[in-house]
């Protein structure tokens, strides 16, 4: 039998705020009736309005003793509804799922790329290395404006792209690996395809084993509905198995996942 | 209170079913309801052999509801019956398979492959609208579902429930032939056909273009085919489309239903069937109702 698990729970909102042009910072009082969510990991958020039933599902930021900050981008009218919604309300969650990155291994160090609203994971992720004994460099990418740089140099060292060249390096991630020549024993990235697809390539050509954290549309968030699903490498006719981003993921080892 | 039913000569301990493809075949939702609770567990589509199912997206969101093109992705017949049914066997309550096929000979594999095994009743999905070859082509000509029902009604040991597509002008049609080629019970309805366009891009959402729609959105025109078919057939009807609650419940079990099955609404809340079912049990409580029997299909 499986370890039983708390229902959809409304959550004490302590702080919602705009950080960045479009991002928004949201702190939950986190209830003890559920799981303490591992790096890498997300929750559903529901909406209140009646016509948008599906969660969205927010990777986890930072976990506190009891409070979990979760960084989201307004991208529809889901989201667009959540940063409405006041400190002292309640939003419905469900979670933590996902399998989260593995922190197993010797400490040395580690390379954290991300891009966009792929960073918020890189805060906990980092956390939790830097208290294992790693070593960090953290690499961020963003189209022109930064954000959670001040969390993430608690951890270790930060280095900004923007496209637009309007903060720190002008490009893209992979460039400023490689203007930097950055390298390490570990990679962890998280970002849109296009981003992780590059970062797959560059690891595997630096022979550093990476873990990627994928994005897809979800419906359920846990596993039941088979929507959200990515391309792994497998030994069959086709080369590939459909799995589950949701469940399965969202980390994966970079050398499986068969990018378009 | 009596709230057992009995389709096609099983019995459910309650008329709470899972509708197949939003449950799994469970393992998902074990940390949060107790499987024993369930009248029926409906599992997934299960085909003759593994499934890739579409690319993604799959899902997108919609006004009270969803649209999915998973495509029925599955491990195959020989992986359900080697893993899920030992597995579901665990719990007090009855099992399901929804069968799917590309052709007549592939849905008929499934059932003969299931004719030795401990399961309790069929579903002929006919009806799923995202595989380009057979699924929703039986489902929408009456002599194609006769066709495939009767085909397969001769290999199963089981009782043979066939799932209807609503994407017909008549579904009284389609019952009927069903019904005369041999079915033991008819469940409907499968997912409206439907898009979403993003206006920004300007390119469907779904990678497959169209999906099927489902959620409380459908939920009246899930009524109105459950009341038409219940008068058209004197087979057993399941009923689904949109229920959220067990007040929802009861209004198809009062147009002709006498179970009804869960299905989005598992997706945006893993306790919806035990909520469903409590629902249920209050309605009956409160309006003095003895045996769930008593309201199938008492609104003409």
């Amino acid at each position: 039998m499986v370890e039983k698990r708390a229902g959809r729970t409304a959550c004490k909102i302590l702080q919602n705020r705009q950080i960045a042009d479009g991002i928004f910072e949201i702190v939950l009082q986190w209830p003890k009736i559920l799981h303490r969510p591992i790096a890498g990991q997300f929750v559903n958020l529901y909406c209140s309005h009646k016509g948008r039933l599906l969660p969205r599902p927010i990777s986890v930021c930072e976990i506190d003793e009891d409070k979990l900050h979760l960084v989201y981008a307004v991208l529809g009218k889901g989201t667009a509804e959540f940063t409405t919604f006041q400190a002292g309300g309640l939003i419905d969650l469900l979670g933590p799922f996902g399998n989260g990155f593995s922190l197993e291994g010797k400490p040395g160090r580690a390379l954290l790329v991300s891009g966009g609203v792929g960073t918020p994971p890189m805060v906990e992720l980092a956390k939790q290395l830097k208290a294992r004994g790693w070593e960090l460099d953290v690499v961020c990418g963003f189209r022109s404006q930064s954000y959670l740089v001040e969390q993430l140099s608690r951890y270790g060292t930060v280095h900004i792209a923007t496209d637009s060249g309007t903060e720190g390096f002008s490009g893209n991630v992979i460039e400023l690996l490689d203007h930097e020549a950055l390298s390490g024993d570990t990679l962890f990235a998280c970002g849109p395809g296009p981003m992780l697809k590059g970062v797959q390539t560059w690891a595997k050509a630096k022979g550093i084993p990476a873990q990627l954290s994928l994005e897809e549309r979800m419906g359920c968030g846990f596993g039941a509905c088979v929507g959200c699903v990515t391309k792994i490498i497998t030994d069959n006719e086709s080369g590939f198995i459909y799995k589950k981003v949701c469940k399965d993921g969202p980390v994966f080892p970079a050398a499986e996942v068969l990018f378009q | 209170m009596k709230l057992a039913v009995n389709i096609a000569g099983v019995e459910l301990k309650n008329p709470v079913m899972t509708a197949s493809g939003t449950f799994g075949s469970g393992r998902d939702f074990e940390p949060w309801i107790d499987l024993n609770r369930l009248g029926c567990v409906v599992v997934k589509g299960v085909a003759a052999t593994p499934w890739a199912g579409n690319p993604p997206p799959r899902i997108v969101e919609t006004w009270g509801g969803m649209i999915n093109s998973v495509g029925l992705q599955n491990p195959g017949v020989e992986y359900f019956i080697a893993e899920d049914i030992p597995w579901l066997r665990q719990f007090d309550t009855r099992i399901c398979v929804n069968i799917v096929g590309r052709t007549v000979s592939e849905y008929v594999a499934v059932a003969e492959r299931l004719a030795g095994e401990d399961v309790d009743l069929l579903e002929l999905n006919i009806s799923c609208p995202n595989i380009k070859e057979g699924g929703v082509a039986f489902g929408v000509q009456a002599e194609a579902a006769a066709a495939v029902t009767s085909a397969v009604k001769k290999v199963a040991r089981q009782p043979l429930i066939v799932k209807l597509s609503p994407n017909v002008s008549d579904i009284t049609e389609i019952a009927r032939a069903v019904e005369g080629a041999g079915a033991d019970g008819i469940s409907l309805i499968n997912t409206l056909l439907g898009s979403r366009i993003d206006i920004w891009k300007r390119k469907f959402i779904l990678s497959m273009k169209h999906g099927g729609l489902s959620g409380p959105a459908i939920k009246p025109i899930a009524v109105r085919m459950v009341w038409q078919v219940a008068q058209a057939v004197k087979l057993p009807v399941i009923g689904m489309g949109g229920i959220m609650t067990g007040e929802d419940a009861i209004e198809f079990i009062l147009a002709g239903a006498t179970a009804i099955a869960v299905g989005t609404a598992s997706l945006l809340n893993p306790e919806a069937t035990m909520q469903v079912l409590e629902g249920v049990e209050s309605y009956m409580r409160e309006t003095g109702v003895e045996d769930i029997a008593d309201l199938v299909g008492i609104v003409k």
